[in-house]
């Protein structure tokens, strides 16, 4: 079976591990593709800085991939709005705004760091694990500081490395999950040697840091930053000086480009056949926004996508046993790294939940579901438009999300303003 | 349980229910509110929040200068969350054309006693430095004001509650009758007054009303404090015959005390698709940007629309239901139901109660619509 192309060809949205597969494996398959992307080089978070600041090997090979398939690479480009009946993308430069047609379309918008807040969270050097790794790849001197790198999942480790590496001092890792949990995990990843490989040397290169599980910040504290934090172990406290506190609760997926298409969701994520095709037409997703999985996972999804947009369904299931094996071993990831009951708890009625409003958690508590903390208590209507507290709040309160409305970023009015077709009378109101 | 038994139900929990029902109990009745949705979800938290006094016809006037002194009284008691201010208003004229409306507009005021201030193109651009250069002068309206419709509803919402409101939260009226609401849920509320103030869902209960939705877009910006000072609306309607089914847009901006910006705004009939059409949002923008240049660079945060409840003769329906006993309308209120919602609830009540009123109620009987389709 295969499917129609259309002359406008096939573009990309996300330039991370899956967008990046999805393009090779289309322009594999003699298709005009285009990526774009809001950064400005292509790697997306997980290999962020692109091709000069490749990270490891398998990022290395990909960007060569990239750059040896004549993709083009829009980066510094933001989708603030799209419409699936006209298959255009409206898309934002430093200076400019264009509207781009699409044939197939192929989501990779990835996630975005779960924030779960705590009294003190809002505190300056209390910083998402991932930003922390970021800044620090960008510059920020870490040498000699002391950093406490907290939350849940695999890259709490990753990031405990790269920070050692730059010369900060890590007492700890606090991880959530129970050591039960892991111990099952890392008895799961000798189906994975490849796997249990990386998580040796990763756990080689930490050193004198401790890992703590079943066990989460209760609370930061200091003045003007943070100098001090409260870790809980069971009905345990105890307290730990720290420079800077990197925390993050795993990811939550970028689905709102998705749902602005009208494609269905399942759980939370974008909704996707065996060949990665959502339930709009000609509209693909792949990587985390179809479930998190890692970079092997939304490598080969990404592929799949890229080649059943082309027309190349046979190719696709090619790769369907390799992502099945992705898959089982992203299963157990999100098992054993399940949010435990406990961090719902933590906000007490002072802490801030919408940062950008300033809204406490002791306002939300009187709301009862999403749109009302919004209409009458102002969560969630701040230039972040609801990405940091609203999967916060469906954590927290299990409030459902409202539907998606253009820009799906904040765009400059100039911006949204096309030569209009439309016959409108000016001027007739009020 | 028995079937629960009030003096009045009122079905619909925007501004215009809260404001009939809080004038209920206040008159000692035992009163219910229903409401299927979020309270003060519906056209309530789509509008602007501007408290305006208009003068399309006497009967707008009365309405509207009634209750802007209705909101000023009871600005003292709402919470800081309602954002009231009385920041003023300015109509903006574009020509010499224009200029004449706002003599014409001033002359109105000025007799009934409503404060009222020519402003030369000097004068405008003194006042709104952001307003593109050229443009005429205006008329600066110091009484209007602006609100965060939302809560200053559940404000009146929440004192009624504590006189004994009671809320049917998440249910809906499905059927009125002489002596009460049958609810989707089977419950049956037994009343001896039922009043409608389900905006523009009214006309699906009762078609022969004649309340048409009227689909509005508006855009909120990022923080940008002293951009605006007050909220702007330009005059320009009088170049084109006013109609009632020709889809338009007009520049009107308002600031928010967040210093973020409200651009508006639009009007569609035939639509009762809540999505953002792109078309109107762009003419709505365009037009706002040819006014205030400066608009264009900065940032939109949020989109959204609602729904108007339109009448023909652009008069809101408040009294009783042509056909029914008992059975009260306050629906109908088009751009205007914030601004006139505390007035209609003294009116609808006063009528209720064969109390005198502070003004003529007739213009706003629903008959007159009968009248209309003749």
């Amino acid at each position: 079976m295969s499917i129609e192309t259309s002359k406008a060809g096939i573009v990309i949205v996300g330039a991370g591990p899956a967008g990046i597969a999805a393009a090779v494996s289309a322009a594999a398959c003699g298709k005009r593709v285009t990526i774009l992307d809001d950064n400005p080089a292509e790697g997306g978070q997980i290999w962020r800085g692109g091709r000069a600041k490749a990270s490891t090997a398998k990022a290395a090979r990909w960007f060569a991939k990239l750059k040896n398939s004549g993709v083009t690479v829009h980066a510094s480009s933001r989708l603030i709005d799209a419409n699936s009946i006209a298959c255009t993308l409206r898309v934002e430069t430093a200076n400019a705004a264009l509207t781009i047609e699409y044939g197939e379309l192929i989501l990779a918008t990835g996630a975005r760091e779960l924030f779960l807040p705590f009294p003190g969270w809002t505190l300056p050097n209390v910083m998402g694990a991932g930003g922390l790794q970021g800044l620090v790849k960008s510059g920020l001197p870490v040498k000699g500081k002391r950093v406490v790198v907290a939350g849940s999942g695999p890259l709490l480790m990753a990031v405990a490395s790269q920070l050692r590496k730059h010369g900060a001092i890590v007492p700890m890792i606090v991880e959530q999950a129970n050591l039960t949990s892991l111990a099952r995990f890392g008895v799961s990843l000798g189906g994975h040697p490849g796997k249990l490989w990386q998580a040796i040397t990763l756990k080689a290169s930490l050193g004198s840091t401790s890992y703590m599980t079943g066990s989460w910040v209760k609370a930061a504290e200091g003045e003007d930053k943070v100098n001090r934090i409260q870790i809980q172990t069971g009905s345990k406290i105890r307290t730990v000086d720290c420079d800077y506190l990197a925390v993050a609760y795993g990811f939550t997926p970028n689905t709102e480009l998705a749902q602005l298409l009208h494609c269905n969701m399942k759980n939370g994520f974008a909704a996707v056949d065996d060949y990665q095709r959502t339930s709009a037409q000609g509209i693909f997703c792949a990587g985390e926004l179809t479930g998190l999985g890692g970079v092997d996972l939304s490598l080969v999804e990404g592929e799949i996508a890229g080649y059943a947009a082309s027309g190349r369904d046979d190719l696709a299931r090619k790769r369907f046993p390799v992502r099945e094996r992705a898959r089982q071993f992203a299963d157990g990831l999100n098992r054993t790294f399940s949010l435990r009951p406990e961090l719902r708890a933590l906000p007490d009625s002072q802490t801030i939940v919408c940062r950008c409003e300033d809204v406490r958690y002791g306002t939300l508590r009187q709301a009862d579901c999403w749109r009302a903390a919004k209409l009458h208590h102002r969560c969630g209507m701040g230039p972040c438009q609801g990405r940091i507290c609203g999967p916060a709040t469906q954590f927290i309160f299990g409030w459902k999300q409202e539907s998606v409305r253009p820009p799906v970023f904040p765009a400059r009015i100039s911006s949204l303003v096309l030569e209009s077709t439309y016959t409108i009378e000016e001027g007739v109101n009020k | 349980m028995s079937p629960a038994n009030y003096d009045a139900v009122v079905a619909g929990g925007g501004i215009v229910g809260a404001a009939c029902a809080h004038e209920l109990v206040l008159s000692g009745m035992r009163v219910a509110l229903v409401e299927p949705s979020v309270i003060c979800g519906g056209a309530t938290a789509a509008g602007m929040g501007h408290l305006a006094v208009m003068d399309d016809s006497e009967a707008q006037f009365a309405l509207t200068r009634y209750s802007q002194l209705l909101w000023k009284e009871l600005a003292q008691r709402l919470p800081v969350s309602a954002e009231y201010s009385a920041s003023g208003a300015i109509w903006v004229a574009a020509d010499a054309e224009e200029m004449a409306e706002v003599d014409r507009k001033h002359r109105f005021y000025s007799q009934r006693g409503v404060p009222a201030e020519i402003l030369d193109a000097q004068e405008l651009a003194e006042a709104e430095p952001n307003l593109r250069p050229g443009l005429a002068g205006g008329l600066l309206l110091p009484d209007d004001g602006l609100v965060y419709p939302p809560c200053a509803a559940r404000f009146l919402m929440g004192e009624a509650v504590a006189s004994g409101l009671q809320i049917y939260h998440g249910r809906r009226v499905v059927q009125v009758t002489g002596n009460g609401a049958q609810l989707d849920d089977d419950a049956f509320l037994s009343a001896t007054f039922t009043v409608i103030a389900t905006g523009a869902m009214a006309g699906k209960m009762f078609p022969a009303i004649n309340v048409q939705p009227r689909k509005g877009h508006l855009l909120i910006t990022d923080r940008y404090p002293g951009f605006l000072r007050r909220q702007l609306i330009e005059l320009g309607y009088l170049k084109s015959a006013h109609s009632l089914d020709v889809d338009s847009v007009a520049f009107n901006v308002q600031p928010r005390l967040t210093g973020q910006l409200l651009i508006g705004s639009s009007r569609q009939y035939g639509s009762e698709d809540p999505a953002v059409d792109n078309h109107i949002l762009q003419a709505m923008l365009q037009r706002a940007i040819e006014y205030m240049p400066g608009l264009a660079g900065l940032s939109a945060i949020r989109t959204w629309t609602g729904f108007r409840a339109a009448t023909p003769d652009k008069l809101p329906l408040i009294g009783i239901c042509p056909g029914y006993e008992n059975v009260y309308l306050a629906t109908g209120h088009e751009g205007l139901g914030i601004s006139t919602s505390l007035a209609t609830g003294k009116i609808l009540v006063d009528q209720i109660l064969n109390r005198e009123s502070a003004i003529s109620r007739e213009p706003y009987l629903p008959e007159r619509v009968y009248a209309l389709h003749g």
